[in-house]
């Protein structure tokens, strides 16, 4: 069976590169929506 | 057999797209396999968004408020039937050849539709974004399933929990960014045309990141410290593997068919009527609920919806997809019976229980993937959550039907306020229970039904050095 490896540096900036693809838009989609959601609670 | 893992009948591509090119390399971190699902599922759940495009359609291109939800109803139909039928072909080409067909389909699904808008040929706009992108849907959905599990088999509920919450996720980009991108190119043809055209790029690039980074695990990987056996304690976790053709035969499989389908129907109930039904439940009381504070709660709903797939499917890899099954119906039923026992009398206990089912409802998405794999190992995984998406398909159906159609009966009987929604209440609550009977039926499946385990390694071996390669 063959493990989990340890990690090298080059994983690292591709990593945050990955994820700020992704998480970036959907911050903007979840700021988008909170803003709606003041309308529930803000009357 | 395509199901049965052996030789396919087609080719395999080669090159960049082929399944030995995505073997991942001992450095490579399977953190980065999550954000290539997400780059996929956050694109393709654009489609819970089509409703921005509904009115500027029916105003330029003088349609009808049914015909303008047809490349929307046309693509659910296409996601449901290639998620079943693609599956097999998923899981034997990989995750890199499914998300690129994924992204060519999704992506010439937009452009087709800005051809068809420029030109006035509606039929484009149906065929395009409902037909070819529906297949980008189907396939997109399912593609990063089994790798996932077979990256995370210690935590395959927060793996597929990550993926489909993007699919929850998608929709609230898609809607805020679509409404800024037709406000500035208009709402005429030659507007939603270039706005169709944009989507179709940008998903393209998005999707992109997807194609180029996903991998799947060198055979035999495992995670540090974690061995199949520590994790089969629980009496419903195998270490066998099932094929997709022998997974449709067991009762395992339609129990949760039938799980799936009564919890789905359940939420998209509510989801589908949320902002008439809050406002029609208070109409009558001291503080009836605005359309301003109605887009709010579909707007909470949303966030309940997303964030049920990450939070409770991950809950489920520490008390069992069993149990978290329990939770979604079991609870979901007594949240259904107190909105239907408090009525109108206080709103924060409607906005409450809506918010815990519609939280059920993601969660119920999220899991299944990880309660197959507990049920039927990793082998065809992909294979059998495209099948049993077709219980999706029934309830995206029947949820709305079932409420639209008996509240309208109960307004012509001259009913308002809760009594429009009452009878809908007990029915979901009715179905919640079936499918909690159902859950409790699932037993650990037979072991005429596995693979043998020598068999089943060569062709896994075949599949991952076969013909196709570099």
């Amino acid at each position: 069976m063959m493990t989990e490896p340890a990690r090298t540096g080059l994983s690292a900036p591709l990593m945050i590169v990955a994820w700020a693809w992704v998480a970036l838009p959907l911050a903007y989609g979840v700021y988008e929506l909170l803003l709606k959601l003041a309308q529930l609670f803000g009357g | 057999m395509p199901e049965d893992g052996q030789i396919s009948p087609f080719p395999s591509p080669g090159g960049f797209l082929s399944r030995a090119r995505t073997v991942a390399p001992p450095t490579w971190s399977r953190w980065l396999v999550p954000p290539a699902a997400l780059s996929v599922h956050l694109s393709i759940g654009q489609a819970y968004a089509w409703s921005v495009f509904k009115s500027p359609l029916e105003s330029s291109l003088h349609l009808s408020g049914t015909a303008s939800a047809l490349p929307f109803q046309l693509g659910i139909v296409m996601l449901g039937l290639s998620a079943a039928f693609g599956g097999p072909m998923v899981e034997r080409r990989g995750p890199r050849w499914a998300m690129f067909v994924s992204m060519i389909c999704f992506s010439a699904g937009f452009l087709l539709s800005a051809l068809g808008v420029a030109t006035g040929q509606y039929w484009l706009v149906v065929v395009g974004y409902g037909f070819v992108g529906g297949i980008g849907l189907g396939i997109g959905y399912i593609s990063p399933v089994s790798t996932l599990m077979k990256w995370f088999p210690d935590r395959p509920g927060m793996a597929t929990g990550i993926a489909i919450m993007g699919f929850g996720g998608g929709a609230l980009i898609a809607s805020p960014w679509s409404t800024q991108m037709l406000d500035a190119f208009g709402t005429g043809t030659g507007g939603i045309a270039t706005t169709f055209l944009v989507h179709g790029v940008v998903y393209a690039i998005f999707m992109s990141l997807g194609v180029f980074l996903v991998r799947v695990p060198p055979a035999g990987w495992l995670p540090r410290g974690w061995t199949p056996a520590k994790a089969a304690t629980r009496a419903l976790i195998t270490t066998a593997n099932v094929s997709a053709r022998n997974a449709i035969r067991t009762p395992q499989f339609w129990c949760l068919w039938i799980v799936l389908c009564f919890n789905v129907t359940a939420g998209i109930g509510i989801l589908e009527k949320a902002s008439p039904m809050i406002q029609d439940f208070f109409e009558n009381t001291a503080a009836p609920v605005s359309a301003g504070a109605a887009a709010g709660f579909v707007a909470l709903l949303s966030l309940a919806n997303m964030a049920g797939r990450l939070v409770w499917s991950s809950i489920s890899d520490l008390i069992g997809r069993k149990n978290m099954y329990r939770v979604y119906l079991g609870v979901g039923a007594l949240l259904y019976l107190t909105i239907a026992l408090a009525g109108d009398s206080r709103n924060f206990v409607f906005i409450l229980c809506a918010v815990g089912i519609l939280s059920f409802y993601g969660g119920g998405f999220s899991t299944a993937p990880a309660y197959l794999r507990d049920l039927f190992g990793t082998y065809q995984v992909g294979a059998i959550h495209g099948r049993l998406l077709t219980a999706w398909s029934l309830a995206g159906v029947l949820g709305p039907l079932i409420v639209n159609a008996i509240a309208d009966s109960q307004a012509e009987a001259g009913k308002t306020g809760p009594a429009l929604y009452t009878t809908s209440l007990y029915i979901m609550i009715a179905l919640l229970v079936v499918g909690f009977v159902a859950n409790e039926l699932i037993r650990p499946v037979h072991p005429r039904f596995h693979e043998p385990r020598v068999a089943e390694q060569g062709r896994q071996d075949a599949v991952i050095t076969g013909p196709g390669g570099s």
